[in-house]
């Protein structure tokens, strides 16, 4: 009895061990009640990320609705030119030419803060680093590894490097370092980056904001109601026991 | 007086249709024992989300497509364009986790209240195929969204019809309409996802009300309250269900939407268990995911699957693990039904039973590691033998007398009451002075010896109960 008790507990630790396996991510600090960090999120998705990847569920009618801003602000700021209010955030990239050029559609985007989260989004947008051992781009990327996108923000974030040490045997990444820097301080890239990832999160479920505000009248109708009830119950059960 | 055209008009509808004796029959004068506890809400609230359900189902299916090229994009436009459509689409998505909860739960109290017992082993057999219709339904409805979990959970479902021997690829080809599952598939689910199951299963529910009005409810002692009834024929320890426990119900449907509307405003995901993070990606057939996992509510089947290292044995030990659950009432030789009143064993037996069933639960979420699928086994063998098992076990029980009639329970005054000895034992007084500025109060501190005495007190009435 006691050698099963010891097999079950010693499986039980090795199970525990295998399950946190993989790179830690920081958490990212988005606020989706901020509309400014919203307004320039979208800007730079706009300046930096439409021309490969949409979100083609998006409208731009929408976020001038949910960031309250005239329609013609959002055109001239956010949208790209010659857009129209009512147009869906597409690229204008073909898939033919991406599959050729990227070996891969770009995803689109609308849903990518709900699959990976907003945390991998932001250890992913700052992960690139410089790896020869991966051509054509010489980049690549600590949380998804051999991932055919290049880094985008090269000319802000500067250049970073991998450090390595050594575990169990293996060579893992201990941590990037910046070898170059580029036109943006840390601080200011890492405000970028957060821009970005909140208004991905924003994208990826709209009505977000909407549904919480919501929740709690709800749940104080519901208070009541089940107050209410209760007494009810109790005037009619008061002849039972 | 002249009676009134519509006094007139319902008189004549009554007078057609036996509305008023269906309505006094099953209602106002169908008796339930008085003394139902928390465990007898979770019926009727399975009942309440079985309507959330239909209702929100049909205004879903007004704007979902059912096509492979267009699933995938039509519920987004339902989460986005569709005024109140994510409202709508959170609601069947929670509803589909809330209605296994609830029938969980409703299913376990069978199983402490011996509520499968004779005479109402009938009831129990409609549940279970309540029980397997609503898993069907909840797999192939998880189809329908068309992302990649969508997708694979179908795939490896699916594919594990191809390890029957002789006939099985045949039959997984028969399911799929296709080599994969794909466009075909999409369609068949919708169709038996909204028409075919839905109906089996609004008789199903009307089939085990009926067999239930017919003999009666059981309670939580296990009492048959029929045995002894008044002058008029209404049983002394039965109440009317309606208005008692149509207003009781009422306060149980208040606790409930509270926690659903919790869920479906603030953590519609649940964190990646009631909403799959690997469904927001739409489907691709060329790229299978690192981990696919069913959505928890199938997991301890699943590992059950898992478990046995010959895929072909690992799918007769998962639906031999739910066909066990359809013998409950032959397995069970005890001669009560209560828990209240069985022998230790079969208290003890049924906590190994849950710790297994949740464990099992939890493996199901998680990749198969070695150690993983060792852990499994031990809990497999424990899921069976708590069935298996129970012709031998029940047999040898040593179980409590059981009163004649319905046991008055400790209601919430007793519970407070207790509750506040237990809190005076903790914290003692320790300056029992004025204050500073005249206020007559107290201090109190933790005691260490009320502590342990209040645990020792706790582990001793726990024990007996489980005597």
């Amino acid at each position: 009895m006691k050698n099963l008790i010891t097999v079950f507990l010693m499986a039980l630790l090795s199970f525990a061990a295998g399950a946190s396996e993989g790179v830690k991510l920081h958490a990212v600090e988005n606020d989706l009640t901020d509309k400014e960090s919203l307004q320039r999120g979208a800007q730079y998705f706009v300046s930096y990320c439409l021309g490969c990847h949409s979100i083609k569920q998006m409208r731009y009618l929408q976020i001038a609705e949910d960031f309250n801003l005239e329609n013609k602000k959002v055109l001239q700021e956010i949208a790209p030119e010659g857009a129209s209010i009512y147009d869906n955030m597409l690229t204008a990239m073909n898939a033919h030419d991406a599959e050729k050029w990227f070996g891969i559609k770009p995803p689109d985007l609308s849903l990518i803060a709900r699959s990976r989260g907003a945390d991998w989004l932001y250890n992913y947008l700052k992960g690139f680093y410089i790896d020869p051992a991966k051509p054509p781009l010489g980049v690549n990327n600590i949380v998804f590894k051999d991932v055919g996108m290049p880094n985008v923000f090269w000319q802000l974030q500067g250049q970073q490097e991998a450090v390595y040490k050594t575990e169990e045997g293996q060579k893992v990444i201990d941590r990037l370092v910046l070898r170059e820097p580029g036109k943006l301080s840390e601080q200011e890239f890492d405000k970028l980056v957060t821009d970005l990832v909140n208004f991905l999160v924003y994208v990826g479920e709209p009505m977000k904001l909407e549904r919480e505000g919501m929740g709690k009248y709800v749940l104080f109708f519901l208070f009541m109601f089940l107050i209410i009830a209760y007494l009810l119950k109790k005037e009619y059960w008061k002849d039972i026991y | 007086m002249k009676p009134s055209r519509l006094t007139l008009c319902g008189n004549w509808f009554l007078d057609r249709f036996p509305m008023a004796k269906v309505w006094n029959e099953h209602m106002t004068h169908y008796y339930a024992p008085k003394n139902f506890n928390t465990w007898y809400f979770f019926g009727s609230l399975a009942l309440l989300v079985l309507v959330i359900q239909i209702v929100t189902g049909i205004l879903l299916t007004m704007n979902y497509k059912p096509d492979a090229k267009l699933a995938f994009d039509s519920v987004e436009y339902i989460m986005r364009e569709v005024p109140w459509g994510w409202l709508v689409r959170y609601m069947h998505s929670t509803g589909a986790s809330a209605f296994f909860i609830v029938v969980y739960l409703h299913m376990f109290r069978g199983l402490m209240y011996g509520s499968f017992k004779h005479p109402r082993e009938l009831i129990w057999i409609f549940g279970m195929c309540i029980f397997v219709a609503l898993m069907a339904e909840a797999f192939m409805g998880y189809l329908l969204p068309w992302g990649q979990m969508s997708y694979w959970g179908a795939q490896v479902i699916i594919s594990l019809f191809s390890a029957i021997p002789v006939i099985g690829d045949d039959l997984s080809l028969w399911i799929r309409g296709d080599y994969v599952v794909s466009d075909a598939t999409l369609n068949r689910f919708f169709a038996f996802h909204v028409i075919a199951v839905p109906l089996a299963l609004v008789m199903l529910v009307f089939l085990h009300i009926v067999a239930l009005h017919e003999v009666g409810s059981n309670n939580p002692d296990g009492v048959e309250i029929k045995k002894i009834k008044d002058a008029k024929g209404v049983p002394l320890d039965g109440i009317a269900f309606h208005p008692y426990y149509t207003v009781k119900d009422i306060v149980g449907v208040a606790v409930f939407l509270i926690f659903f509307s919790t869920v479906i405003f603030y953590m519609p995901e649940m964190n990646g268990f009631f909403l799959e993070h690997a469904n927001f990606i739409p489907a691709d057939p060329m790229k299978t995911p690192e981990h696919i996992a069913p959505v928890w509510y199938f997991t301890p089947f699943y590992a059950i699957l898992r478990a046995i290292p010959d895929k072909f044995a690992g799918v007769i030990a998962m639906f031999g693990a739910i066909i066990v659950l359809f013998m409950l009432p032959w397995l069970d030789r005890g001669p009560v039904k209560s828990i209240r009143y069985r022998g230790g064993i079969y208290k003890k037996a049924l906590v190994l039973f849950v710790i297994s069933f949740l464990v099992l639960g939890y493996l199901g979420t998680q990749p198969a590691t070695p150690a993983a699928v060792i852990i499994a086994r031990i809990f497999t063998a424990i899921y069976f033998g708590f069935f298996l098992l129970m012709p031998i076990y029940t047999r040898w029980e040593i179980t409590k007398p059981v009163p004649v009639r319905v046991a008055s329970q400790a209601g919430m005054k007793e519970c407070v009451a207790e509750l506040k000895q237990a809190f005076d034992e903790i914290t003692t007084v320790v300056t029992p002075a004025t204050g500073s500025n005249g206020q007559a109060g107290s201090k109190r501190g933790l005691s260490i010896k009320g502590i342990v005495n209040v645990i020792t007190r706790f582990a001793k009435k726990l024990k007996a109960s489980l005597d």
